[in-house]
């Protein structure tokens, strides 16, 4: 019995400590720890969610990016194509100047053969005819110097004469 | 990073929780050790007067387990406590020394008011005829600094002190992970709030935070304390009927004053036909005043009847008067002592938590 009798003196002393610790740690202990592990939670769920809004952001950039280089990689290719075909007509455009300048000198070159083959066929015919009047010249001279052949050839001529 | 730390909570914890056992298995062996020198010496001393007298554990342990003037240290050394009495003849304060004769007997004291004799542990004022007046000694009201209010000054100055730096750690870290002992005493103060005060009272649980943070480490503090063999330990705080009285009466006082108009509703004009009403406000009343009388039979039955067994197999060898015995006490109290470590976690957690449940019914707000 006297184990569950409270004697008075516990039951006063224990009352009083019990409440002057309760003020004493509510006001000392527990208002700050509490209000330090609120904030503390607090900041750590903003910065969470800041890094998870910072992580969205991130991929909306990084697709942004993606995208970006697409539309870059499209337009290199597009100036490359460009590029290409402008090269292409270039090339075709200076193909032809060429081929038309070439075309111009050859038949200039044509012309200018002509007309040295002309005159060197001229002077050709010019020689030859001269060649044959020496040539005819000099038959001739050796026919008349001996008499009787010029006779034998007037006779001869003559002959001919009578028959027709 | 945040992991790491935790795992460091983990593995410190885990190795003051081995320091701590071995701690209390070296107490243990010196509380045996000064309990079988007492013996011994009271065994010498009488041995000249009776050699008869037999050993009594019940006398043993409910004067371990109950209160005292005067803290018992070892042997025949004592620290005397002050004794403050109210009488009819006016206040008496005088030291618990005075009320022992030079043997550590009992003796008669004689103040100038009253004299007073130590009787069963209460003191008694002592008739004109030298006899114990029943008459006289039941208008004293022993106010005395005895055994356990010292034990409940001292814990209440350890609590001040842990949660005082403790605070000190949150203003100076501010923003910081917690740190020595804050990383200890956060995730318990988190554990309350968040497994005891939200789930039970709602979302009005900020308001009594302070109460039931205080019950908790009051409780098991006070409970670790008095596992402690030695100084400043050794007294039975939390196994005093008294304390836990005083605590359950802290708790019927708020719980009825945070009472809402459903909660008295609900003692007052209960859902049942009329003619039962009567019948309901005894029940519901006496329900009022049960729940916090269990609690103090809780935690008063279940502190008290660990140092019982504590102390029962420790009286074992001096029953079985011999030092065989001795390994076998050993092996259960120890092992009864991690046990008592578990209780005292779990008593303090059990009065908190259903302290919560009683204050969550009185400022639930429901609609029949």
């Amino acid at each position: 019995m006297e184990l569950v009798t409270p004697s008075i003196g516990l039951v006063f002393w224990t009352l009083v400590s019990f409440l002057i610790l309760l003020m004493l740690l509510k006001k000392l202990a527990w208002k700050p720890v509490l209000a330090a592990i609120h904030d503390r939670e607090r900041s750590i769920e903003d910065a969470l969610n800041k890094a998870e809004l910072a992580r969205a952001e991130m991929s909306r950039l990084s697709t942004e990016n993606e995208a970006l280089l697409k539309e870059a990689r499209v337009e290199r290719d597009q100036i490359l194509k460009e590029a290409k075909e402008l090269k292409d007509q270039i090339v075709a455009e200076a193909k032809n100047a060429a081929q038309t300048e070439g075309a111009k000198l050859i038949e200039k070159a044509k012309i200018e053969i002509n007309n040295q083959k002309i005159a060197a066929l001229d002077e050709v015919k010019n020689q030859v005819a001269s060649l044959s009047l020496e040539i005819a010249e000099k038959v001739l001279r050796k026919q008349f110097d001996d008499k009787q052949k010029q006779d034998a050839l007037v006779s001869d001529l003559l002959k001919d004469v009578k028959l027709n | 990073m945040y992991l790491s730390h935790i795992l460091n909570f983990k593995n410190l914890a885990s190795r003051a929780s081995i320091a701590l056992f071995l701690l209390f298995l070296t107490f243990n062996s010196f509380a045996m050790q000064e309990i079988e020198a007492e013996k011994t010496i009271i065994e010498i001393e009488e041995g000249h007067v009776s050699h008869d007298e037999k050993f009594d554990p019940t006398v043993t342990i409910l004067e371990h387990i109950g209160d005292s003037h005067g803290w018992h240290l070892w042997g025949h050394t004592s620290i005397p406590l002050p004794v403050i009495l109210f009488t009819p003849n006016g206040l008496d304060v005088f030291s618990s020394s005075r009320l022992f004769d030079e043997h550590h007997n009992p003796a008669p004291y004689n103040s100038g008011k009253n004299t007073y004799l130590l009787a069963e542990k209460h003191i008694k004022i002592l008739g004109a005829d030298g006899q114990v007046s029943e008459e006289l000694s039941s208008g004293v009201y022993d106010f005395s600094i005895t055994k356990n209010v010292a034990a409940l000054f001292i814990s209440i100055i350890v609590i001040l002190l842990i949660f005082v730096s403790v605070a000190g750690a949150y203003k100076k870290r501010v923003g910081k992970a917690p740190k020595g002992l804050q990383s200890w005493v956060e995730p318990i103060i988190i554990f309350v709030r968040d497994d005891i005060a939200r789930p039970n009272i709602g979302y009005k649980f900020e308001k009594f935070m302070p109460l039931l943070l205080t019950i908790f480490f009051f409780i098991w503090i006070n409970n670790l304390l008095g596992l402690v063999p030695i100084f400043p330990g050794s007294a039975n705080v939390t196994g005093n009927i008294a304390v836990t009285m005083v605590l359950s009466a802290v708790v019927l006082v708020v719980v009825n004053l945070n009472g809402n108009k459903y909660y008295w509703a609900h003692i007052f004009k209960p859902d049942v036909p009329f003619w039962l009403l009567p019948i309901m406000w005894i029940v519901e009343i006496i329900g009022v005043f049960s729940k916090p009388f269990a609690l103090m039979i809780r935690l008063f039955a279940n502190i008290t009847a660990g140092h019982i067994i504590v102390l029962s197999l420790i009286s074992l060898i001096f029953i079985f008067k011999t030092l065989a015995m001795a390994p076998v006490s050993v092996a259960f109290v120890l092992f009864m002592y991690v046990l008592e470590l578990l209780v005292a976690f779990l008593q303090a957690f059990i009065f908190t938590m259903l302290t919560a449940l009683f204050i969550g019914t009185a400022v639930e707000e429901h609609h029949h």
